[in-house]
Order: C-alpha cells, then sequence, then structure tokens
C-alpha cells in the first residue's frame, strides 16, 4: 500500500543528515520519543540543532556531543528540576544557544507552519532574551499604536520527532494524554515528521471521541515507528507514568567518573528490547504511576 | 497562655504562606500559579480564603475548584478527589499570560533594584557560565504580560544582587531596557515575600521597598541582606502571624508537612532579636 509509512527507528535515523535541525516534542520529563532519540545516540549523525521543550532527550544527546546548537527555553526533568548532562555542556562552553522565552518558542513553531517569516509578540521584550540573540528584530505596528513588537521568526525545523498513544500505517495519530502539549506544531513546523507510537493498526476505525483525540493530520506525517514504552523514561499517559528510578539513575551517573559511557553500555548500546527488558519489562513500565503534582 | 504556646510553633514557613497569599487578594478574576511549596499553599490559601474568585489548575491541565492538598493524595476510598471545573492545557495557559490574566509567584535565583529576575545562569559568562540552572522559562512572557510576585526563602546579597541579574529572565521597571514604541504598562511586579520580610514595588518609580518585616528582624538585617539600597514604606510594620483558623487550612493543604521543607531547619516564625 502506498500509504504504508510504518517504518523502523533506525530506518528513520537513516533518513537524517549531520547538520540538521531536529525539533523534539513532548515537555520536560513528558512525552519525549526516547527509542528514536536513543537510535539517533547509537548512530554517527552529529552537529545536530535541537529545538525542543526539554527534558532528559537534550541531556543525552549532550552527552554523547550530536548537539551543535539547542534552541530552547528550559531544560529540566521537574522531580529533578537541573538536568545534568545540559548543565555540563552548558557550563563548558560546548553549546551554541538560542534561549527563548517559552512563548517565543511556541510563536516560532507557529510561524513555520504558517510559513511565515516571524509573528509579532511582547514576550522578550526587555529581557537579556533579546540582548543574547543579536540575530532578533524588533518592528513596530503600522497601525496608529505604533507599538514595537519583537518579531518572533520561524522556527522551521528538518525533522520532528514525537511520541504518540496510538498511530495507524498511515500516519493517522492519537494522543490521549490531557494535555497534548504542542506537538502539533512541532509537526506543522517540521518538513518531514516521525512519529513513535505505543499502539500501532493497521487503519485506525474510530468513534467521534476518539477523532477528537487526533491533532494532526497525516498528510504532516511522514514515518510511523512501532515503539511500545517508547517515551520511557519520560511519561506517556495515560499509558505509563515516569521511571523516576532510572531517572535518579541516569542523573546521578553524571557525577560519576565515566557514568556517561557506563549508561551508554547499559541502556543505549542494545536493541529496544534489550532496553526494555534492562528497564524491567513492559509490565512494570506499565505499572509506573503517572506523578501527582 | 495558650496563645504563648500557639505563637511557639507557628513556624516561619507558615508565617510566610500567610504572607504570600496576600499577594492574590483584590486581583479579580484571575489564573493564580504559584510554583513551588510556599507560593502554591498561598495562592490556595487566597482562595480558601479572601479571594475566592481565583481560578487555580491541578498543576497539570485541569481547572479546579478547590485548591489540591500537596503530595500524595492517599489511596482508593481515601484518595482525595480533584474537583475539576474546566480545562487549562499548557498551550491555554499561554493564551491566558498573553492576556494578562494571570498573577504568578515563582522563586528566581537572582533579583535585583528593577524587580529583574533571574532563572537562566550564574556567573562566568554568558557563552560559558558557571552555573547553568534551568532557561529563561516563561519569565519574559509572564513579566511583560501579567501580575507577577517572587519568592525567596534564602534573603541575602547572592540573591538580590547589587547590579543587574547576569540573565534578565523576568523584565521589571527598568526603563533603559525599553526601546521607543516598546510598551511597559502591563508590567505589574505586586510582592516579594522572603524568609525576613515582604517587599513591594511602591517606591517612587516603582522602587523597592520594606513593606514589613517578619517577628524579630529589623530593617538594617534586611538592608544587610541586600546588595541593593531599600526603602521603607511608610507604614512599615510586623508581618501578621497566622491565627488558628489559617493554620488549619495550611494544615488541610499540606498534610505531608512539605513546607517543613522550605526553610533550612524549618525555624520557627518568631525568632530572637538579633
Amino acid at each position: 500500500m502506498a500509504l504504508d509509512k510504518q517504518l523502523t527507528a533506525a530506518a528513520v535515523v537513516a533518513q537524517l543528515r549531520d547538520g540538521m535541525t531536529l525539533g523534539i516534542g513532548g515537555w520536560g520529563p513528558r512525552r519525549k520519543p526516547m527509542a528514536l532519540v536513543r537510535e539517533i545516540l547509537r548512530s554517527s549523525l552529529k552537529d545536530l540543532t535541537i529545538v525542543a521543550y526539554g527534558g532528559p532527550e537534550v541531556g543525552m544527546l549532550c552527552a554523547a556531543g550530536k548537539v551543535k546548537k539547542l534552541i530552547y527555553g528550559f531544560v529540566t526533568m521537574d522531580a529533578i528540576p537541573l538536568e545534568p548532562y545540559f548543565r555540563k555542556a552548558r557550563e563548558a562552553g560546548a553549546l551554541q544557544v538560542m534561549e527563548l522565552d517559552e512563548g517565543m518558542f511556541e510563536w516560532g513553531l507557529r510561524a513555520a507552519g504558517m510559513r511565515m517569516s516571524f509573528l509579532p509578540t511582547r514576550c522578550g521584550l526587555g529581557s537579556d532574551v533579546l540582548t543574547r540573540n543579536p540575530q532578533l528584530k524588533t518592528i513596530a505596528s503600522p497601525y496608529d499604536d505604533g507599538e514595537v513588537y519583537l518579531a518572533m521568526p520561524a522556527l522551521k525545523l528538518d525533522a520532528a520527532l514525537l511520541h504518540v498513544n496510538e498511530a495507524d500505517r498511515l500516519g493517522n495519530t492519537l494522543m490521549r494524554a490531557n494535555d497534548p502539549l504542542f506537538d502539533h506544531l512541532f509537526a506543522r513546523a517540521a518538513e518531514r515528521c516521525y512519529v513513535s507510537t505505543e499502539v500501532l493498526h493497521d487503519k485506525l476505525e474510530l468513534d467521534a471521541a476518539s477523532a477528537r483525540l487526533n491533532f494532526f493530520e497525516r498528510y504532516l506525517v511522514s514515518g510511523v515507528v512501532h515503539a511500545p514504552c517508547g517515551a520511557h523514561p519520560t511519561y506517556s499517559s495515560p499509558d505509563y507514568g515516569w521511571d523516576l528510578e532510572h531517572l535518579k539513575r541516569y542523573n546521578a551517573s553524571a557525577a560519576e567518573e565515566g557514568g556517561w559511557e557506563a549508561y551508554m553500555n547499559e541502556f543505549v548500546r542494545c536493541s529496544e528490547a534489550e532496553y526494555l527488558v534492562k528497564v524491567g519489562g513492559a509490565e512494570r513500565v506499565g505499572k509506573l504511576r503517572t506523578p501527582v503534582f | 497562655m495558650d496563645d504563648v504556646k500557639t505563637k511557639e510553633v507557628i513556624s516561619l514557613a507558615e508565617l510566610m504562606i500567610v504572607a504570600a497569599s496576600e499577594a492574590w487578594r483584590d486581583n479579580g478574576e484571575v489564573l493564580a500559579s504559584g510554583i513551588g511549596i510556599v507560593p502554591r499553599l498561598g495562592a490556595s490559601l487566597a482562595k480558601l480564603t479572601h479571594s475566592p474568585e481565583l481560578l487555580m489548575t491541578d498543576s497539570e491541565t485541569f481547572l479546579v475548584s478547590e485548591p489540591i492538598p500537596l503530595g500524595p493524595r492517599g489511596e482508593r476510598d481515601n484518595a482525595y478527589g480533584p474537583k475539576y471545573e474546566g480545562y487549562m492545557s499548557f498551550d491555554r495557559v499561554f493564551e491566558c499570560v498573553w492576556g494578562g490574566r494571570r498573577h504568578a509567584m515563582i522563586g528566581p535565583s537572582q533579583i535585583d533594584r528593577f524587580g529583574q529576575s533571574n532563572l537562566s545562569v550564574i556567573g562566568g559568562s554568558y557563552e560559558k557560565p558557571k552555573s547553568a540552572i534551568l532557561g529563561v522559562r516563561g519569565l519574559p512572557g509572564n513579566s511583560i504580560n501579567h501580575m507577577n510576585s517572587m519568592f525567596v526563602p534564602n534573603h541575602g546579597p547572592r540573591v538580590f544582587v547589587s547590579g543587574e541579574v547576569d540573565m534578565v529572565s523576568g523584565v521589571g521597571y527598568n526603563p533603559a531596557r525599553f526601546s521607543a514604541g516598546m510598551k511597559m504598562d502591563y508590567i505589574d511586579l505586586r510582592l516579594i515575600v522572603t524568609d525576613l520580610c515582604v517587599l513591594d514595588f511602591g517606591g517612587p518609580a516603582h522602587a523597592i521597598r520594606v513593606k514589613s518585616l517578619h517577628p524579630g528582624v529589623s530593617f538594617e538585617q534586611v538592608q544587610a541582606a541586600t546588595g541593593f539600597p531599600l526603602l521603607k514604606a511608610e507604614q512599615l510594620g510586623a508581618t501578621p502571624l497566622p491565627t488558628a483558623e489559617l493554620l488549619a487550612l495550611i494544615g488541610k493543604l499540606d498534610p505531608h508537612n512539605l513546607r517543613a521543607t522550605t526553610v533550612k531547619n524549618n525555624p520557627p516564625a518568631i525568632r530572637a532579636a538579633v
């Protein structure tokens, strides 16, 4: 069938190139496409520009030396506020950065999705976001008010990586979490969008209530990867919560001599099936509770 | 005598929660976002007492008609059930921010004389900072769009810096950072609640003033712990102690006593004068 978009994670990564700008969906420790990220960690890809509401995926990509430039508003794992490998990379002066207000970030994705060069906003004015990003320009309203806004440039992505609860081979997706976050904007901002999914169907056949959980159109989706527990150790509600034990272990590795190499050897230099066994299997992951705030 | 006993057990954290709740008084129907234990309990207390019109979320996705107690909510039959009244996804929080109907209180790492705040990097150079924290997060957008207050559990010159903060994340009343045509009208900084005092922005050109001193703290002590000159509010008084009724509400909102972890060694509200 022409519309069969199923790919392996390795096939997705084979379509990516050194120097690309990659958007990663989710937010902090929420719904990160970690199976795809691990596949990038296994690959020779380098010099990436990563665009993300950052969580542990940013730290891991930094630790593995994959990131040339980071476009972000924050990097955090919430329960562990300071992402250890992001901090290391940032404090080593190893990253080019474009640090943005969270809302400016959204505006940049929206502009890209609408094929606009920029969108105006007040967010960022008066702050060091403006002075630390000299490429950012302002624009005066052409109307009588004449107000001066920040012109947030489009954040165009070569590719977006997302994780969803369900998808079919055509590229239809469902996000069952209470908050769809901004994943749809990543999909629209990208030349190509790849989704990993907990459950893969041949063809989704939905009632109206479920169809409302489809947040972006399948024409935006270039590839679908079947990756059960593919957001682990971040959380993908309602399927599973975050794995705090694993995140703590990952966090602790940053303070150990050779800690990242040890983490890579144990959790990355293996297949996803082996990874899942190492973190306790699908049954354990399925029982991880979503956090209570 | 009972009164004395009660005062002995009131913690500084509880005093600060009550002081924080005052930030949300007479705000109208806005989203109250208290980030962190003391700010969240302050917002919750405000909604339960003087400002029931406030909107609050479950700190995730839904609007709730009753503030949710902090921490684990119990099991099965005894579990606390959130009282949902609406929806507030992250996307909608941004829309709320840009429309100005919100009052947030967060704990920045640095604050300066203009009320500018920093949550990004400290020390070294921007390219190679001594300490990378979170990033500017939503502070630029929050600060230029709606009411904001701040919480500082460790009032000292490393937080209240003498110059400008190292990376202006939240903007303040610093016209030098705004060119002609940029709108500062929506900048609306309210309170800074610390472990020593409550500050406001009521001085000339929004200069920071000491509004009230916590019991046993002197103005000189606050000034010595602050990297820039402070003004005294005309009616500088003592930060009021929580009443028994408020303490009971705080206990219900924080059944696991997480508030005891907010200041080192959980000191009492009334400390010996220095």
